[in-house]
Order: structure tokens, then sequence, then C-alpha cells
């Protein structure tokens, strides 16, 4: 029964590690609670978007991850 | 003819626009863009990063907003994730269409979204070390013109 935290770009330098494993299900506290407090102050940011079994949440607050699902802290982004 | 890829491993952008073009019989113009990792300042390396259930999912998401807006024959989206050294090629778009402004437009919709809306991290080092790199204020005012 866990979820896996995944976390992306600058995060990941900030949590210290790539992913982390904490016990389902997982809401929106729970994740503030699970993560460094220097990763919550960051998740805080409306720049850092959440997905949840691949998806985007419109609304990261409303997270309801469960058993299996990968939840991946994405903050603002970089290509080209 | 559509071609998306996300590669791990350096590429040559030029051998892949005489295929592309040969595949679009009938076009009236082909546009290309090819960004390559600019050698400045002391960056002795850059690395993208990707999150592989969005990145992909999105640059094919992206495909279809650019078939969709641009009267397009084809289209060609190349872009790297890795380690890649200054002069080497990030990313390569072409559009090919009928018209030269669906093509030129084509693909300045494409990059402008690629910098700054796709899921991509990116990171330079220097010789102090690592640093990330967030899109500048311009990139996000060329990617808000497509809004209007």
């Amino acid at each position: 029964m866990t979820v896996t935290i995944v976390f992306l770009g600058p995060l990941q330098d900030i949590a210290g590690e790539a992913s982390l494993e904490v016990a389902a299900p997982l809401d929106w506290a729970g994740l503030l609670d699970k993560v460094d407090p220097e990763v919550a102050e960051q998740l805080r940011d409306d720049r850092v978007n959440v997905a949840c079994s691949g998806r985007v949440l419109s609304d990261k607050h409303s997270l309801r991850a469960v058993d299996g699902d990968e939840v991946a802290l994405l903050p603002p982004v970089s290509g080209g | 003819m559509r071609d998306i890829r996300l590669l791990d491993a350096s590429f040559n952008p030029g051998a892949l626009i005489g295929p592309f073009t040969h595949a679009n019989p009938g076009l009236g113009g082909v546009c290309t863009f090819v960004g390559e990792v600019r050698p400045e300042d002391d960056v002795e390396m850059l690395e993208l990063s990707h999150y592989a259930p969005l990145t992909f999912p999105g640059m094919e998401d992206l495909a279809d907003q650019a078939f969709s807006r641009f009267d397009l024959m084809g289209l060609l989206m190349i872009h790297r994730t890795g380690l890649m050294h200054p002069g080497e090629p990030i990313v390569c778009v072409s559009a090919a269409a009928r018209h030269r402004r669906g093509a030129i437009d084509a693909v300045d919709f494409c990059m402008d979204h690629l910098k700054s809306a796709a899921w991509f991290w990116k990171r330079e080092k220097r010789s102090d070390g690592w640093h990330w790199i967030e899109p500048r204020g311009a990139d996000f005012l060329d990617r808000a013109r497509w809004d209007k």
C-alpha cells in the first residue's frame, strides 16, 4: 500500500533523492507532511505542478493518490 | 508525415531533413529550426531531464495542436534529453506545408511551447558547478503570443 513521490528538476536536488515511497493513500496535506520542509515550501508556489498517475492535476490541492500511484512534483520547466 | 521523437543520444539534424522533405511530396515549403547548446560563458555541459509519463505525450499533444492550427503536411519534432556539450543540437523542428506561412508559423509555435511549456528541466555545468535554468521572461512572452 504505497505511493511513490517523484522529484523532478531542481526539486530532486532539494529533496536529495529522486523518489520516495510513502504509505497510501496520500492527499495534499499528507504530501506536504511527508516531503522535506524546503520541498513543501516550493510546492506551495503556484508555478509548481503536481501529476498523479501521469496526469497533471488542474488543482493540486485535490490530490488523492491511492496504492500504486506515482505522484510527480513538477517545478517550472525549461526546454529547447 | 509526422515524426516526433525524444532522443537520449546525439543526433544529426541535417541527416533528417532530406528524408522528411521527400516524405511530403507536393509541399510548397519546408521550414526548419535547430537549437544548439550555446558555447558561451564557461558552460561545460548542459543536461536536460524529463519525466517519461508526461514529456513524450506532451510533445505528441503539441504536434496535434500544430496540425489543427496550421495548414501542415508534415511535422518533424526531435528533442534531446541527457548530457550535451556546447555546439551539440538540442532540438530540431521542421514543418512542411503547401504555403510558407503555415510552415514558418508551425515551427515558431512548436519552439515557443518547447522552450517554456514542455516537460523538460535544464541545467548547465559551469566551473563552479551545476545551475538550474529557468525560461527568461521573453520566453514566456513568446509563448503567450499564441494565446491570443
